[in-house]
């Protein structure tokens, strides 16, 4: 692999990560993280989505006039997002009425805009594509991280598997009711954040304001 | 009009759109720094809101439902895997609109939301709304009570974090925390708070 194609798969992983760094696609790494196996689903559409639509605006870049270039990346993304809601309906129907209407928000997903715009009109086909993978990879990692803490400690369970048996059933765990409302998404992605910049340093952000230090003797 | 008031407090705080969906939360994060522009997008997406989710749902049931075109002599026609589409291009045009609107008569407001006016088109909070509405079959009236429940909603939780985070930039966060970090925490706070308004009945 060359290093431009590797930097575009990998890199979004972690050091360029679009939900951690770049506060993007937040809605639905937030709304559907409850289980595990609809997360999963999320992801794999997600995927699918960016990867194609980047693929799709990359080979028109140079035929598309700038002035109508969001409503023509909006319409390809909506029709592939379509293809995507009508094939889960098709396969997977209980987990599509459980995303319900957040597989159509991925339309709306500022990831898959945010690619096609900033990367997929600058770039050839073959590594727009490449970038698609690499930053559905990326909101994948976050999603799963996410959906497996809330659900092993929400449930006890995974993919409705029982990991640690439930205490109104003999075991021992007592599962955390909170980790399955919605607040506590916020909670699991704002302690992701803190991690992965205590790794990556360079991530942390400038405070804007600083109150200056004052010694005990100034003061006195 | 019992029923529609009970509607609007349950839009407004019970799902609330930005706490308990998650709807439009890049914006949500991106402008809720200083009040004054969380005011003035509050307030544009609350009339974005009034506009598209009685007019979406207008469509999905005179044009889109299955034997909706009946009306047309086409009784057995179904286009509901157009709404997507449909509604992203009713929502761009309304957000079009609205900036020309905007622009012509209110300039100084128009200059201080900058980006983040055409940036409402893909805001999943103004989408969202409309597949609610849809999803739930609400009729015309009750439409637009939600339209307008849900988008002051999402402005009311907004101002309310931009007023957080305005006296935030005064303490000591840890490092790794600051900035996002933080910001996340203290919405996962302001929506435990929300969620006391859970169950409700009016």
């Amino acid at each position: 692999m060359s290093t431009a194609t590797k930097r575009a798969l990998l890199k979004p992983i972690v050091d360029d990560n679009p939900v951690t760094l770049h506060v993007l696609g937040i809605c639905s790494a937030l709304a559907v993280t409850t289980s595990l196996l609809p997360s999963l689903y999320m992801c794999v559409a997600l995927t699918v989505v960016a990867a194609l639509s980047n693929a799709a605006v990359s080979a028109i870049r140079h035929v598309l006039p700038s002035s109508i270039r969001i409503i023509v990346q909006m319409t390809i993304i909506a029709s592939l997002v379509i293809v995507v809601d009508e094939s889960l309906k098709a396969f997977a129907f209980e987990t599509s009425r459980e995303l319900s209407v957040f597989v159509g928000l991925i339309i709306t997903n500022c990831i898959v805009l945010g690619r096609t715009e900033s990367f997929a009109s600058k770039n050839p086909v073959g590594l727009s594509f490449l970038d698609g993978i690499g930053n559905g990879l990326g909101y994948s990692t976050i999603l799963i991280l996410v959906a497996t803490s809330r659900e092993l400690l929400g449930a006890g369970t995974l993919l409705g598997y029982t990991i640690f048996p439930n205490a109104a059933d003999g075991g021992w765990y007592k599962p955390n009711g909170m980790m399955l409302l919605p607040p506590s998404a916020f909670f699991v992605i704002g302690l992701i954040i803190w991690a992965v910049r205590t790794w990556k340093a360079e991530q942390v952000e400038k405070p804007e304001f600083r109150i200056h230090e004052v010694h005990r003797t100034e003061a006195l | 009009m019992g029923s529609y008031a009970e509607l609007f407090i349950k839009a407004v705080f019970v799902e609330n759109l930005a706490l308990s969906f998650f709807l439009g939360m890049c914006t949500f994060l991106a402008v809720s720094k200083r009040i004054e522009t969380a005011l003035g997008l509050g307030a544009a997406v609350v009339g974005v809101q009034l506009i598209t989710v009685p007019a979406n749902t207008f469509l999905y049931n005179y044009v889109l439902k299955e034997g909706a075109l009946a009306w047309a002599g086409l009784p057995d026609i179904d286009l509901s895997f157009l709404g997507l589409v449909t509604y992203i291009g009713v929502i761009a045009a309304m957000v079009q609109i609205l900036e020309m609107l905007l622009d012509k008569y209110f300039p100084k407001l128009f200059h201080a939301l900058g980006i983040y006016l055409p940036l409402i088109t893909v805001n999943c909070a103004i989408l969202g709304g409309s597949l609610f509405s849809v999803s739930r079959d609400y009729t015309m009236g009750e439409s637009v009570v939600y339209g307008v429940g849900s988008g002051f909603g999402w402005a009311l939780a907004l101002v309310a974090l931009a007023g957080i985070r305005e006296k935030l930039k005064y303490s000591d966060v840890p490092a790794g925390l600051q900035g996002l970090g933080i910001t996340f925490i203290i919405v996962g706070l302001m929506s435990l708070g929300f969620m006391a308004f859970a169950g409700i009945q009016l």
